[in-house]
């Protein structure tokens, strides 16, 4: 047992493992106290379901966090994108290529316009992604006038409707395929790609970056655009379940987003991470509303353990990092 | 006679209107350790972020291997065989060592993924051979943070020495370290010569100069006031170079 503990692999996942224990606690928490509701697949088909969504922004938000940066603006961003995707779509009878390049290249160019105003203005990423968060839902209350869009007649039935988001052999909804390939895809980025392993040095000490010959503002922008990409395709992934777009479409993802990556793991002072972590973040987030209910309590409590979760986790990450100093 | 690597003509710097390097004339051979001296504000630091690709000069020539040159670039200077050790500074803390050793110039495949094991493998062999660390608490995986100052001089020492770099170019390397440490590092120093390379290195401390140097160049106000082989001069004569140049320093602008 002692070995185990000391073993090299234990040593430098620390923070995925602790996370995965608080998953499994709850997760038996959940399966004892409503043996009823865990015991059967229908709950983890909602799962499924429902947490692709938020979890394809809080794995590609996790290289913003990495970098000691922050992105509040990406519910704008779901929100802009997702307009724009149904518009399209409505107005050409239903053309997926163009309605998706169309929206996701908005995505980027909102995640542009973010990367710039921190790297070449200096503003601080929070304060100019809460001007760039107004910004894009402004407009798309300007633009939308307040009504959403029905995609169901130009989306339903069709073959990108059913890659998107039906069940894969009646049972596994698509988006969460994707977000498990995502995931492992963004992993392996993260950890063993260029671009991943500057992201850590920027976010460790921009200064040691720059005289190692990392181009800081670049590594910036594209982690900026990348969460912009990704909040256009889970804005997709959205209007393809609910086939219809809303004008405060996005709005509720902020903090269950974020919430997801500090959960997991990835700290807010940036150069340390792990996307395993978010993916673990998402399943806690994601399954507390339901697993709350479940159990017995009321709504009412579902914020409230929310809150608990959160704080015991950063706490737990915290003392491990005051430990290793 | 002694073939030279770098040599820079006629260097003017100014940032806005402040004239930080004027008219610098300096030479260093192959297998030379040159120290530059001053007081602060100099020049000392300008000089070698033109080495280094960090400043553009506004106007002179820069000659490396008696070719003429222009250094756009950090990238660029490595290329052509000029290696900067800043301080500590230079490396990120809460990465592993084999990561920091290859930041900025990884080893991938074409499409820029890690070589991992080649880095882990290369990085152990810097470790080991160019550096000489012989404990076994400091691996390829370390994180830079358990690292003492001396160990993390010494980790930039072995990199730009994997990087078979030409000119190794110090910002003040004994900085903040102990004595231990500080002896260290002037013996890396030392060692160069016996590579056939040559460093540049900027020290506060006239002892440590004095020890590791074969030349010293002395600025003042941006410009080279002096210059000694180390044959030609004791320390304490150095040392009373410094002072008088303080002084007449002094007299030198009431002119």
């Amino acid at each position: 047992m002692n070995n185990l503990l000391n073993s090299y692999f234990v040593k430098t996942h620390k923070l995925e493992i602790s996370i995965t224990i608080i998953a499994v606690v709850l997760f038996l928490i959940y399966f004892l106290g409503a043996p009823h509701v865990f015991t059967r697949f229908p709950i983890y088909r909602a799962f499924m379901q429902s947490m692709p969504f938020f979890g394809i922004i809080a794995i590609s938000a996790t290289f913003v966090v990495t970098l000691g940066e922050i992105d509040l603006s990406f519910p704008s961003i779901v929100g802009i994108t997702s307009l724009i995707f149904g518009i399209i779509m409505t107005s050409t009878d239903g053309n997926f290529f163009i309605a998706f390049i169309l929206a996701t290249s908005l995505g980027m160019f909102a995640g542009l316009i973010n990367g710039l105003l921190v790297t070449k203005i200096g503003i601080p990423s929070i304060v100019a992604t809460i001007g760039t968060l107004f910004f894009w839902r402004g407009l798309v209350n300007v633009i939308s006038q307040g009504s959403g869009i029905a995609i169901v007649d130009v989306a339903d039935g069709t073959w990108h409707h059913m890659i998107f988001v039906e069940k894969l052999f009646g049972k596994i909804p698509m988006q969460f395929i994707w977000f498990i390939v995502l995931t492992g895809l963004m992993q392996w980025v993260y950890r063993y790609h260029k671009f991943g392993n500057h992201i850590h040095f920027v976010g460790d000490n921009k200064a040691s970056a720059q005289m190692m010959g990392i181009n800081v503002d670049n590594v910036k922008i594209i982690a900026f655009v990348q969460l912009g990409f990704f909040s256009a395709l889970a804005g997709i992934f959205t209007m393809y379940e609910m086939l219809y777009f809303w004008p405060t479409q996005g709005e509720g993802l902020m903090l269950t987003t974020l919430a997801a990556v500090f959960v997991g793991g990835t700290s807010v002072f940036g150069g340390k991470g792990t996307i395993f972590g978010t993916f673990i973040g998402v399943l806690i987030i994601g399954s507390l509303e339901s697993g709350i209910v479940a159990l017995g309590l009321s709504g009412f409590y579902v914020k409230f353990i929310n809150g608990l979760m959160i704080t015991v986790a950063v706490t737990v990450y915290a003392l491990i990092q005051r430990r290793k100093n | 006679m002694a073939e030279e690597l770098l040599k820079l003509q006629n260097i003017y710097k100014n940032f806005g209107n402040v004239k930080v390097l004027k008219d610098v004339n300096i030479k260093i051979n192959k297998g030379e350790v040159v120290a530059l001296i001053g007081d602060n504000g100099a020049g000392k630091s300008t000089l070698i972020k033109v080495i280094t690709g960090v400043h553009s000069p506004n106007s002179g020539k820069v000659f490396f291997k008696e070719k003429e040159v222009q250094i756009k670039s950090v990238a660029q200077s490595r290329k052509m065989g000029i290696e900067a050790v800043y301080q500590e500074r230079a490396l990120c803390d809460q990465q592993e060592l084999y990561r920091n050793i290859f930041a900025g110039r990884e080893i991938t495949n074409s499409f820029g993924f890690l070589d991992i094991k080649k880095q882990r493998k290369e990085a152990e062999k810097i470790l080991r051979d160019y550096i000489g660390f012989t404990s076994k608490a400091i691996t390829v995986d370390s994180h830079v943070m358990g690292l003492s100052g001396g160990e993390k001089q010494g980790v930039a020492f072995g990199r730009s020495l994997y990087f078979n770099s030409d000119l190794i170019v110090l910002d003040e390397p004994t900085m903040g370290l102990s004595i231990q440490e500080t002896e260290k590092v002037l013996n890396f120093v030392k060692g160069l010569k016996n590579e056939n390379k040559s460093a540049i290195f900027i020290d506060h401390n006239i002892i440590h100069v004095y020890g590791a140097a074969d030349r010293f160049i002395i600025l003042d106000r941006g410009e080279v006031v002096g210059e000694f082989n180390k044959e030609d001069i004791t320390r304490e004569e150095l040392v009373q170079k410094m002072i008088q140049l303080h002084e007449s320093g002094k007299i030198k602008v009431e002119e």
